[in-house]
C-alpha cells in the first residue's frame, strides 16, 4: 500500500502538499477544485468530516473483492450455497453480512464450458461494490466500455482469456440497480485446497469475466 | 441524452489496459471527491439518477478527455448548485480565496460519522415496494422503442429498436428516465432483456454471442 493509505485518516491538505512536493508540480485544477469544495461543504455544515473519513476507510480497508472470493470459494466447495447463489444472490451473500450500497439485488452468473460471462456498464460504472468494492480504472474507462459489447471476444483475446466459438458469450450491461458478480469456473487440479486456499486464487478481474481462475 | 458517456459499440479507444495491483484511490482527490460526492448524496436532494444525469451533461470532448472522478465532481458541482446548497458563485470565490466566508446552512439532513456503516447497509435507492403487474413474462419476445430523448435515459443508443427476449424479471423498480429527470418514480417491472450479437450488430457477430441490458417496461414492445 502506498504512504497515501497509511496517512488518510491524517488532514488531507497535509498529505496533498506532501504528495505535491514531491512530485514538484503545483495543484491542479480539479485538486483546487475539490479542495475548494470540500472546505465549501464542511464551512456550511453539509458534511461531517468523519463522516467522509469513515466513507474512505469503509471501501478503502473494509469492502473489496476479497469478499467476492469467500462466495466464490464457499460456492465451488459446497453445491447447496451454489444453488442459492444462482437462484438468489442477493440473499445468499447477505449469509456473509455483504449487503449494501450499489448491490441492491445482486444476480451472480455461472461460467461454464458453455457459457462466459462478462460484465459492464457501458452508461456509467455500475459494479457489485458489496462483493467487489470500487471498480477499477479500466472498468471505467471508454475503451473496456465502448468495446466490450461490440468486440467482447477481441477484449477476451487482448487480455489473454481465449473462447472457443461454440462457447457463447453473454455480456451484461449494467444499466440498472441490479448489479452482476460473474461465478468462475473452479480451475482443475485444486481437489485437495481448502475454502480458504480456493478463496485466494480467485482474482477480481475474473469475478467480472475478463480473467479465468488459475491454480 | 445521447452524450458521450453512452459509449457502447464505439470504436477507436485503443486496448483495454489493467493496471497490476491497483489501489482503490491514484490520488488524495480522488479519495475526497468521492467521499463529498456519496455524503452528499446522503442530504436526500437528489436521487442516483439525477447523479447520473448530471455526469452525463458534461460536454462530449470534455467527457472524453478527463478521468472518472472529474465526471462525479462535474455533477456534484452541478446538483450543489441547482439546489442552492453551493451556488456556483460561492465556488468560485471560495477557489480564488480559500478564506473567503460561507455561512453555515442549517435544517439539513446531514450524514453523521455513527451512522455511515448503518447508511451504507441500508441503502436501497430504487427498489419500488408497489404492486405493479409486469407486462411481460420470460421468454416473451420484446422490441426495444426508438427514442433519442434530450434527458436522462438507461436504454443504451446501440439497444434502441432491437428485438429481444425477455431472460429475468427482476421485480418492481423505480423508472430512471423519469425519476432522473425529476419527473416522478413511475414504478415498474425492470427485466434483463437478452439480445443476439447480431441482431445488435449485424452478420459479422459472433453466431452464439448475446448481450443481456437491464431494461423497463416503458423501454418495451411487443415483438
Amino acid at each position: 500500500m502506498s504512504h497515501e493509505h497509511e496517512h488518510h485518516h491524517h488532514h488531507h491538505d497535509d498529505d496533498d502538499v506532501q504528495e505535491h512536493r514531491a512530485h514538484g508540480a503545483p495543484l491542479s485544477d480539479v485538486e483546487l477544485r475539490v479542495r475548494a469544495l470540500e472546505s465549501l461543504l464542511v464551512d456550511k455544515g453539509l458534511v461531517d468530516p468523519a463522516a467522509l473519513d469513515a466513507l474512505i476507510d469503509t471501501y478503502e480497508t473494509k469492502v473489496g473483492p476479497r469478499n467476492g472470493a469467500r462466495i466464490v470459494a464457499r460456492a465451488w466447495v459446497d453445491p447447496a450455497f451454489r444453488r442459492r447463489l444462482l437462484e438468489d444472490g442477493t440473499a445468499a451473500v447477505a449469509e456473509h453480512g455483504f449487503v449494501g450500497r450499489q448491490s441492491e439485488k445482486l444476480v451472480v452468473v455461472e461460467n461454464t464450458p458453455a457459457v462466459h460471462n462478462m460484465v459492464v456498464c457501458t452508461l456509467c460504472s455500475c459494479y457489485p461494490w458489496a462483493v467487489l468494492g470500487l471498480p477499477p480504472v479500466w472498468y471505467k474507462s471508454a475503451p473496456y466500455r465502448a468495446r466490450v459489447v461490440i468486440d467482447p471476444r477481441g477484449v477476451l483475446s487482448e487480455l489473454g482469456v481465449d473462447v472457443p466459438a461454440d462457447t457463447e458469450v453473454r455480456v451484461w450491461d449494467s444499466t440498472a440497480e441490479i448489479r452482476y458478480m460473474v461465478l468462475p469456473e473452479r480451475p482443475a487440479g485444486t481437489k485437495r485446497m481448502t475454502e480458504e486456499q480456493l478463496a485466494g486464487l480467485v482474482t477480481r478481474d475474473a469475478m467480472i469475466g475478463v480473467a479465468r481462475v488459475r491454480a | 441524452m445521447n452524450g458521450a458517456h453512452d459509449l457502447g459499440g464505439m470504436h477507436g479507444f485503443g486496448p483495454v489496459e489493467i493496471e497490476r495491483d491497483e489501489p482503490v484511490f491514484h490520488r488524495e482527490w480522488e479519495r475526497r471527491a468521492f467521499a463529498i460526492t456519496l455524503a452528499a448524496g446522503f442530504l436526500g436532494k437528489w436521487n442516483i439518477d439525477m447523479s447520473r444525469f448530471a455526469r452525463e451533461q458534461m460536454p462530449p470532448a470534455e467527457y472524453l478527455a478527463t478521468s472518472y472522478y472529474e465526471h462525479w465532481m462535474f455533477g456534484l458541482e452541478k446538483l450543489l448548485h441547482e439546489h442552492g446548497l453551493v451556488p456556483r458563485q460561492q465556488m468560485e470565490r471560495r477557489l480564488n480565496d480559500p478564506a473567503a466566508p460561507a455561512a453555515p446552512v442549517t435544517g439539513e439532513r446531514v450524514l453523521a460519522a455513527r451512522d455511515v456503516e448503518a447508511a451504507l447497509r441500508t441503502s436501497r435507492a430504487s427498489k419500488a415496494d408497489e404492486d405493479v403487474a409486469p407486462r411481460y413474462k420470460v421468454g416473451d419476445r420484446v422490441a426495444t422503442v426508438n427514442i433519442n430523448p434530450l434527458g436522462h435515459t438507461r436504454l443504451p443508443r446501440y439497444a434502441r429498436g432491437k428485438r429481444g427476449v425477455i431472460a429475468l424479471d427482476h421485480g418492481v423498480w423505480v423508472f430512471p428516465d423519469t425519476a432522473g429527470n425529476g419527473l416522478g418514480r413511475k414504478p415498474q417491472h425492470c427485466y434483463s432483456v437478452r439480445f443476439t450479437a447480431r441482431e445488435l450488430w449485424g452478420e459479422g457477430a459472433a453466431e452464439r454471442d448475446t448481450v443481456c441490458i437491464d431494461l423497463w417496461d416503458d423501454h418495451l414492445v411487443p415483438a
